[in-house]
């Protein structure tokens, strides 16, 4: 009963601070942001109070296994849910905006809704709470199994799940309200960036924790990826935010950093915010849900020693290439391409570990659609990682840059490899995290599956048309030696582009919501009724011992 | 021979050198390519011209920044025949030295705007903003007719450029002691200017929006894009020999 009280107590003590900080707000970003903590501080104080367990009564809903198992589940199932969820609100505002693009009109003259406002929102949706959520989730399930080790500190490992979902939300809202400090994939201001530094040091003791307490003298190759991922996030998060507020009751903050090394901090971050965030510990997910699902062991374990440390230490380095032909000095981005070209390598080695591991399972691609959805991220993850380091030639950029190649290539990376491998992970998760025999269906799986990567192809097609478009009559000279385009010219020429990529967009949404209906099923019990996938057709003609043709 | 697998094995039975292994080498790329930055001569130099912004065009550039403009725009004109051609003189690394953050953008779903400073009329730039298809019909970019009605409104001036002098800016007393001042009689040529254009040189000082009576977001937006670019005479004699002069770029 104390404990009650003294929690209802801290509840409100929150709500007190958030209250004042709505009063003293000096603009309605910061505002609204605390306005969001209110809230929540608010429903706990009551819940407290009441003695009301809302997150039983959730899990009644999910109908999440109550007995006791091995392992501690239950953060990884909200975090599946979490997934699901994101990843359609990410997809959704990315068909939205994509379309905006094609139709101005869309933006609904308001400030609330325009394409700048509405962009990050996409980015962060898909990358931070999509992709986020799918890396804390299976991070929290192969660490258990790999080292045989329940959770260690369970109720920080809670927290790390619903104070990552308090992230998210106060990002979105502010991005809305135009709280941004405008730095790619890092807009989210000071405080809701302190906050994520809190629960990011949070998830690292949870992991760390749990590698302590393992039964297995080795540490797993899938964790390898995902401490080196958790530590290389605090330390590009911690150095590119590095900020001086304008006022403790405000939004706005002023980065430490200007210009030129603003500029190559930044994209220091944003490249290994893809290196780290994603690719490193997706391929940690590749290396255990592939050799599960096809139920074979991983190709090489010298091969996995190579690329880990030869990947983690070359990416670092490839951030420059974001700045060719820019007032960077020429040095920087030389490096920064050679070592994006060497990169080549050990991103293909991870490929090939993964592709090899289905060495004597190849039959399975046919016959198990969420193999299929593995070796297509793969696939996908080898393409665009020849695509990049292709990109990173100064040549090539000088003609690429700025076009939307670039939306063309991050897509084929975040559609085809990220998106592929989680699906796959989703649906080797669900039945096995709810103790379900099976899928609801597989053939949902593949048809989830062939919308994907029909939307994917028309995603990349006319992304990569639109970019060799534009970078062409950007720098287009007539014979009388003018340049022959407007820039408006090459606007208008982008519209039937933009178009084919909304399509794209709208069957990779499409797939999305197939995988939302199969799994809310799953979770319900349900089995449905079908042929299984593989069937060889039965010929009763046929079926009869070979007829001895005489020797003519 | 050393086996590599033998050896790893030390590794991947203890989290802490694991741990600090990962952590060296992906430390050691950001401190090669990073720290250099802040102190070679090229990219700390200072050049003629380049001043802090005034009080009306940084509020100006934080809606910039707010609106997320940088989502479609860039401001890094590279050093290639159609670039300088189509916007003007390439960018040096000393025109956004007082840029926190930096704006030089990834994407161009609309052009550059390194160089829009004096390139249209204010007008022009009102009712672009207001209506883009009205002046632009083939434009895609959002309206923003909702600066014009919303007064210019930041809590405290002054407490921006104090934040700012933190990061590096140099701010004197003076300027920050005169920034609500300042920011008002930038947006008014009948207001007394005092010192303010010795403070700010080459600051324009006019009523933007067309509205005189009321200083709007929209005054401050505009300041900000009529001054880019326009700082650093880089078409002159001196700018060019300076230029010419510049080792490792």
């Amino acid at each position: 009963m104390e404990s009650a009280l003294g929690r209802t107590g801290l509840w409100f003590a929150i709500l007190i601070l958030a209250i004042l900080a709505i009063s003293a707000a000096q603009d309605s970003g910061f505002a609204a942001s605390m306005a969001v903590v209110a809230v929540v501080a608010f429903g706990f104080m009551l819940a407290t109070a009441l003695r009301f367990d809302p997150l039983a009564k959730a899990q009644g809903l999910f109908r999440m296994p109550t007995d006791p198992s091995r392992y501690d589940d239950d953060p990884v199932r909200w975090g599946v849910i979490a997934t699901v969820f994101w990843g359609i609100v990410g997809f959704l505002v990315g068909l939205y905006i994509a379309l905006q693009l094609a139709f101005p009109v869309l933006n609904l003259d308001s400030q609330f809704t325009t394409f700048g406002r509405l962009r990050p929102l996409h980015t962060s949706a898909v990358i931070f709470a999509f992709g986020g959520n799918a890396l804390i989730a299976t991070s929290f399930y192969v660490v258990q199994r790999t080292c045989r080790a329940k959770l260690a500190f369970p109720s920080l490992a809670r927290f790390v799940f619903w104070g990552y979902q308090m992230f998210i939300v106060l990002a979105a809202v502010g991005y809305v309200f135009g709280v941004t400090q405008s730095k790619e994939y890092a807009e989210p201001e000071w405080f809701v960036d302190i906050w994520l530094t809190i629960v990011w040091i949070a998830y690292f003791i949870v992991f760390v924790g749990t590698l302590a307490r393992r039964k297995e003298p080795h540490i797993y190759v899938a964790n390898w990826f995902y401490l080196s991922f958790i530590i290389t996030i605090a330390m590009l998060h911690i150095v590119n935010n590095l900020a001086v507020p304008v006022s403790i009751f405000g939004s706005r903050s002023y980065p430490a950093f200007a210009g030129v090394q603003d500029a190559l901090v930044q994209w220091w971050y944003g490249h290994n915010a893809v290196a780290f965030f994603l690719t490193v510990p997706f391929l940690a997910m590749m290396y255990y849900f592939v050799p599960k699902q096809a139920n074979r062991p991983i190709y090489s374990y010298r091969l996995s020693i190579l690329h880990f440390w030869s990947l983690i230490f070359l990416y670092i380095w490839a951030g420059p290439h974001h700045l060719h032909y820019t007032a960077l000095p020429d040095w920087a981005q030389t490096l920064g391409m050679v070592f994006s070209i060497v990169l080549w390598m050990p991103s293909w080695g991870g490929m090939i570990n993964g592709l090899m591991t289905l060495n004597g399972a190849w039959d399975k691609v046919r016959t198990d659609p969420i193999i299929r959805m593995m070796v297509f991220a793969l696939a996908f993850y080898g393409i665009a990682t020849f695509e990049g380091p292709m990109l990173s030639i100064k040549a090539v950029n000088s003609l690429t840059h700025y076009t939307d190649w670039n939306i063309g290539h991050v897509h084929a990376g975040a559609l085809g490899w990220n998106g592929m491998i989680t699906f796959a992970a989703v649906y080797f998760l669900v039945p096995r995290l709810w103790n379900r025999k099976r899928l609801y269906s597989l053939r949902m799986v593949n048809w989830h599956f062939w919308l994907a990567t029909l939307g994917i192809v028309f995603y990349a097609a006319s992304m990569w048309v639109a970019g060799l478009t534009q970078g062409l009559m950007w720098r287009e000279y007539g014979a009388d030696g003018y340049l022959v385009n407007s820039f408006a010219d090459s606007v208008t020429a982008m519209i039937p582009l933009y178009l084919l990529r909304s399509f794209g967009g709208f069957l990779y949404l499409l797939g999305g919501v197939m995988m939302v209906i199969n799994v809310w099923r799953t979770i319900k019990g349900d089995v449905r009724e079908e042929a299984p996938l593989s069937d060889a057709p039965y010929d009763p003609e046929a079926d009869r011992p070979a007829a001895a043709v005489p020797a003519e | 021979m050393f086996n590599v697998t033998e050896h790893h094995k030390k590794l991947e039975r203890n989290i802490t050198l694991l741990g600090v292994f990962a952590f060296i080498a992906v430390a050691t790329g950001g401190v090669v390519e990073i720290a250099p930055l802040f102190w070679i001569d090229n990219t700390i130099e200072e050049v003629d011209g380049m001043r802090p912004y005034t009080p009306l065009e940084q509020a100006g550039r934080d809606i910039y920044v707010r609106e997320g403009c940088y989502t479609c725009h860039s401001q890094m004109i590279r050093p290639l025949r159609d670039e300088v051609e189509r916007y003007g003189h390439y960018s040096l690394a000393a025109e956004s030295m007082y840029d926190h953050p930096f704006q030089w953008g990834s994407k161009r779903t609309g052009p550059d705007l390194a160089r829009v400073g004096g390139r249209y009329s204010d007008d022009w730039h009102v009712q672009h903003l207001i209506d883009p298809r009205s002046v632009v019909p083939e434009s895609i970019m959002p309206p923003y007719a909702f600066l014009a009605k919303t007064d210019l409104n930041p809590a405290d001036p002054a407490a921006h450029l104090v934040a700012l002098r933190r990061v590096g800016v140099p701010y004197s007393d003076r300027d920050i002691e005169r920034a609500e001042a300042d920011m008002k009689l930038q947006a008014d040529p009948f207001a007394s200017a005092e010192d303010f254009a010795e403070r700010y040189p080459k600051a324009q000082i006019r009523d933007f929006d067309g509205t005189p009576s009321r200083l709007t977001e929209m005054d401050a937006l505009v300041a900000y894009l009529q001054m880019l670019g326009t700082l650093v005479d880089v078409n002159s004699a001196a700018a060019q020999e300076e230029l010419a002069q510049e080792k490792g770029r």
